[in-house]
């Protein structure tokens, strides 16, 4: 059977779907994450906390999976940015796992027992589950965005230079609190959706004036950094998009600058950035105001801005090698096979929107804010 | 070349925190079903014994769930981390089961789970059982994926390599699903779940029994147990794994090694019940000979001949031969890709490709390998014979005890017998073989694969990530002491749940039944509180 789409679309959609994974990440796990970094400093006695926990309680395992999603979609898409992207930051990568593998622990086991001191690990367990990911993956993308140290061999296999604190250059870190601020401003936006008004509620607008601002601030020196900063790369010669996925069969080179190439040649992409701006605005007209929802849209505008803005600047670059432009992976070449790519389109097409079905009906049965007063009386809450 | 430490740390690192992932997933696989089981009565005899029944194994399955979900974040990631060549190399195709997985077993299940926890009061009891039942799918839709993806590593259908980008490709989707080296596994280790499940309700049961506590709870799910458990245990050891093994070379020396079996018998092949095993003078001392048996399970023929070792051995060395061959013609390929002289000699040769890798481990070119290495080579493909013997015992040993266990657990059960102190004992006792079992089955799966990462086309010491020694150091050191930890916490709290039993639940004291709430309605805590 011929294959209805050509390979080159196919590899467009697969850039755009991993798009749509990494924002629906960060707009769903995001806000469990912001939350949970959120907790030492908003919530003060363990009835708090325990509001602030099972105001993500029931959903957070749900969310999770699109993190996990996001795993298995780029292994089958783009093999070759799974396989050095996750190899080359190996202890970085160590490091999320160590505060991912805590997060489902924390949340289930922390109201297993009354005792102070054991509730108090886990608060900081679920903390580091919610900080530390947060910032590593801003570092990760700030450190793609630099150009990652590694070469490739005539067998495409994959050699590294650096280590993990080679990783937290000035820019990456910049990248990192980037992501915290945004994250704990979308945590922020869903405690005003989910919780009861109260100290605790106060407390999360606070945090999220601040966070907001964070995010503006840092959005902008970004923006700077990436101008005038000397990163960028760019492809050269006659590129083939249909072309078998072989680094070595397109030329990448260094190019101070080149990250806003795609700007210029089509402006419209200028609103991604404009969007990444003005959805922290609008989350902070909405602490103003005290409506919570626009909040809530606020933050997740500026997640979905500030990612399609990244994503944007370096298209067609997926995983620029500052060590060996020529080794750098594009959308043009390293995505799995035309066959793969079209089988895991129909399996997406007809999984993904069962998938938001039944979540959306989750949500729904969910629906309503938390109080304190459930949290005393129901058994089943964390 | 590739440092050989780096790879032997790197199986550590992944046999470690799989065997340990697999701790977890036999009783979520088993119990979520249990639970559908005991909630479908519930509903449809509307007693609320069977509610409480439910929702105190609930309790249970969460704390062992959750682990589950933690320690299987790990396995998502660490192809790419430990495994990046491999992740390179077969990526097109085995990625794709890995992302399936995760958009039709993974959502459903972790979505659905929150609300079984938290959703009681919120939906009709129907609905909640609906809701259990996704989750149980679920999780047995992601043991189906994943083992599909598993079953490919062992026989690897619908692919073949390209030399363009250096990789293995999907040819045929159909052929990758319907692996039939993957179909038995499936059946093979969710029947393994069902069995842990029912061991442990059934041992907890018991332990109740004896102690005179919760007998409500304890017989009913005694009998439960012992039905479901009963049906399983059969379904193991009946639908076990033996089909897969003529299929190819490496499975078939997969089972001349659990058999132990050096040389080529005559047709049919004698199975060996126990003995000992040794390497050195390849053969097998005070072995008990059944005849006939291996032949007949192995081939399912009088006729069939199963291969010995050595004879196994001498096959390997002649497709390494044709291996080197491919590689020269690679190579040429690589040079100067439209030599079309060149992809005419791969083409020729292309399926013996990873048999030339194995000189990989001796020489950085298979071109260069003289006699002595190739004859090294062919005999790194016999896998630890004596672990594969034993561990393929204790295993399935288990299975034929299981189905005693549960024979006579069912018959107890439907006498209404709850009171023989042996049994009940016997009972709690062997709570942790299921456990043993399965990581036995798993050493035999993957030790047996051995030295294939993907059989008969990746060695597993070229699938590794350039990463340094201390790095997988640190990664052992550090998953090693917080999986460590977690154990103890986790048992812990296991046992604790246990001893204090089911709960009286206040919101059910006064009115019998959930608040078949319209979704969205508040939950409102009674004034009896
Ligand atoms: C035969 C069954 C089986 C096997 C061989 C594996 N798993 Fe597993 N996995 C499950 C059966 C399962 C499960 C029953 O679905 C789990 C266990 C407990 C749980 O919560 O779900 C699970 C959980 C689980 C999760 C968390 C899912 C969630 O958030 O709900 C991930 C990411 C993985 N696994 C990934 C893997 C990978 C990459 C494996 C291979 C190397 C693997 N598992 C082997
Ligand atoms: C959860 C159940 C599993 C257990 C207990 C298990 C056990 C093991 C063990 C003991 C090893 C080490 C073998 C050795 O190096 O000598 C291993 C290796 C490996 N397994 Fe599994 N395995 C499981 C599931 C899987 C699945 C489902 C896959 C693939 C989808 C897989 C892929 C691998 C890979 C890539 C290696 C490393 C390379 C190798 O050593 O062969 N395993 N596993
Ligand atoms: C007479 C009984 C049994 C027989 C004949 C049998 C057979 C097998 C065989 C041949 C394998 C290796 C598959 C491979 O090479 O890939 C295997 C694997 C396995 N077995 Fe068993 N088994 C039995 C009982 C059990 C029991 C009782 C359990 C656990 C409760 C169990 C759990 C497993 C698991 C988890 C695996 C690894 C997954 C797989 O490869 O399917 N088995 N079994």
């Amino acid at each position: 059977m011929p294959i209805p789409l050509d390979y080159e679309t196919l590899r467009l959609i697969w850039w755009l779907l991993l798009g749509v994974l990494l924002i629906g990440f960060a707009l769903t796990d995001g806000f469990d994450m912001g939350v949970a970094a959120l907790l030492p400093v908003v919530a003060r006695t363990d009835e708090e906390r325990r509001l602030v926990i099972n105001s993500i309680g029931a959903t957070w395992e749900g969310n999770q999976v699109w993190f996990i999603l996001g795993g298995g979609a780029i292994f089958a898409a783009w093999p070759h940015v799974y396989a050095i992207s996750f190899s080359g930051f190996y202890l970085a990568m160590f490091v999320v796992l160590v505060a991912l593998i805590l997060r489902p622990v924390g949340f289930k086991y922390r109201s297993k027992k009354a005792d102070p001191a054991w509730r108090r690990m886990w608060d900081w367990a679920l903390f580091v589950g919610g900080f530390v990911p947060a910032l590593v993956f801003g570092v990760a993308v700030g450190n793609v965005l630099l150009g990652v140290p590694f070469r490739l061999d005539s067998d495409l296999r994959a050699t590294y230079a650096g280590g993990l604190l080679d990783l937290f250059s000035p820019f990456a870190l910049l990248a990192g609190l980037l992501s915290v601020a945004m994250l704990v401003l979308h945590g922020a936006g869903w405690l005003a959706l989910k919780i009861e008004e109260g100290p605790v509620l106060a407390r999360a607008r606070r945090w999220g004036v601040g966070a907001a601002l964070a995010s503006i601030v840092l959005f902008g020196l970004g923006g700077l950094f990436v101008a005038y900063g000397g990163l960028g790369y760019r492809l050269e010669g006659v590129v083939d998009p249909s072309g078998p996925s072989n680094p070595f069969l397109t030329k990448a080179v260094a190019a101070p600058g080149a990250w806003l190439d795609n700007y210029a040649s089509a402006p419209k992409t200028l609103l991604a950035p404009l969007i990444g701006f003005l959805g922290p605005v609008m989350a902070l007209v909405g602490i103003w105001r005290r409506a919570d929802l626009p909040v809530f849209l606020g933050s997740s505008l500026g997640a979905f801005g500030i990612i399609a803005t990244a994503g944007l600047s370096m298209f067609p670059f997926l995983l620029p090698s500052s060590l060996d432009p020529a080794s750098s992976l594009t959308v043009w070449n390293a995505s799995s096979s035309h066959l793969t790519m079209w089988i895991m389109l129909l399996a997406t097409l007809f999984l993904l929107p069962l998938v938001l079905l039944y979540t959306a009906w989750v949500f729904r049965v969910l629906f309503g804010r938390i109080t304190t007063e459930a949290v005393r009386t129901n058994p089943d809450f964390y | 070349m590739v440092d050989l430490a780096v790879v032997e740390m790197s199986r550590l690192q992944f046999a470690l925190t799989a065997m340990y992932h697999f701790l977890f997933v036999p009783l979520t696989l088993g119990l979520s079903f249990l639970l559908v089981i005991m909630e479908s009565i519930y509903v449809m005899t509307g007693r609320t014994v069977w509610r409480d029944i439910t929702r105190f194994w609930g309790k249970l399955f969460g704390i062992n769930f959750v682990l589950g979900v933690s320690t299987g974040i790990t396995m998502e990631f660490q192809f790419g981390t430990n495994w990046s060549y491999y992740s390179h190399f077969v990526g097109d195709v085995f990625g794709a089961p890995l992302a399936i997985e995760g958009l039709m077993a993974f959502f459903l299940e972790a979505t659905f789970v929150g609300l079984m926890f938290f959703g009681w009061d919120r939906l009709s009891r129907l609905g909640h059982l609906f809701v259990t039942f996704m989750v149980a799918l679920g999780t047995n839709l992601s043991a189906l994926w994943i083992l599909i993806a598993n079953g490919w590593m062992q026989n690897p259908v619908g692919a073949a390599f390209n030399p363009d980008t250096m990789r293995m490709e999907v040819t045929s989707f159909y052929d990758v699903l319907m692996n039939p080296v993957a179909q038995a596994k499936f059946v093979h280790t969710v029947s393994a779940g069902y069995v842990t499940a029912s061991v442990f309700v059934l041992g907890v049961s018991a332990w109740y029994l004896l102690k005179g506590r919760h007998l409500q709870l304890a017989r009913r799910s005694f009998a439960v147990a012992a039905a479901f458990g009963l049906a399983s245990s059969l379904s193991v050891v009946v639908l076990g794994d033996e089909s897969g093994y003529v299929l190819t070379d490496n499975q078939r020396m997969k089972l001349a090694a659990i058999e132990a079996m050096w040389h080529t018998e005559e047709a049919p092949a004698g199975f060996t019940a126990v003995g000992i095993p040794d390497i050195a003078e390849q053969k097998t001392h005070y072995a008990v000979h059944v005849p006939y048996v291996l032949g007949i399970i192995a081939t399912r023929s009088l006729t069939g001949e199963v291969k010995g070792i050595s004879e196994l051995v001498e096959t390997a060395e002649t497709r390494i031969r044709l291996g080197i061959l491919a590689h020269d013609a690679l190579e040429r390929v690589k040079a100067d890709r439209t030599d079309m002289a060149a992809r005419a000699d791969f083409a020729r040769y292309q399926a013996h490709l990873g048999w030339g890798y194995l000189l990989k481990r001796y020489v950085a070119d298979p071109r260069m390998a003289d006699d002595l290495t190739i004859a090294k080579a062919a005999r790194s493909v016999v896998p630890n014979v004596p672990v594969l013997f034993w561990a393929f015992r204790l295993m399935a040993g288990a299975g034929f005890f299981f189905i005693a266990v549960f024979a006579f657990a069912f018959w107890l059960a439907t006498r209404h017998d709850f009171g023989r102190t042996w049994f009940l004992r016997l009972a709690v006792a062997i709570i942790p073989l299921p456990w043993i079992a399965s990581q036995a089955g798993w050493l035999v799966a993957e030790l047996g694969r051995q030295p294939w990462v993907v059989e008969g086309q990746l060695p597993t010491f070229l699938a590794v990530s350039s990463v340094t020694l201390a790095q997988v150091w640190t990664t052992i050191i550090g998953f090693t002491l917080l999986y460590g930890i977690l154990a103890v916490v986790m048992v812990r709290l296991m046992l604790a749940a246990i001893r204090k039993g089911p709960e009286p639940d206040p919101r059910w004291t006064e009115a019998d039944q959930p608040r078949a709430g319209a979704p969205g309605a508040a939950w409102q805590p009674l004034p009896a509180e």
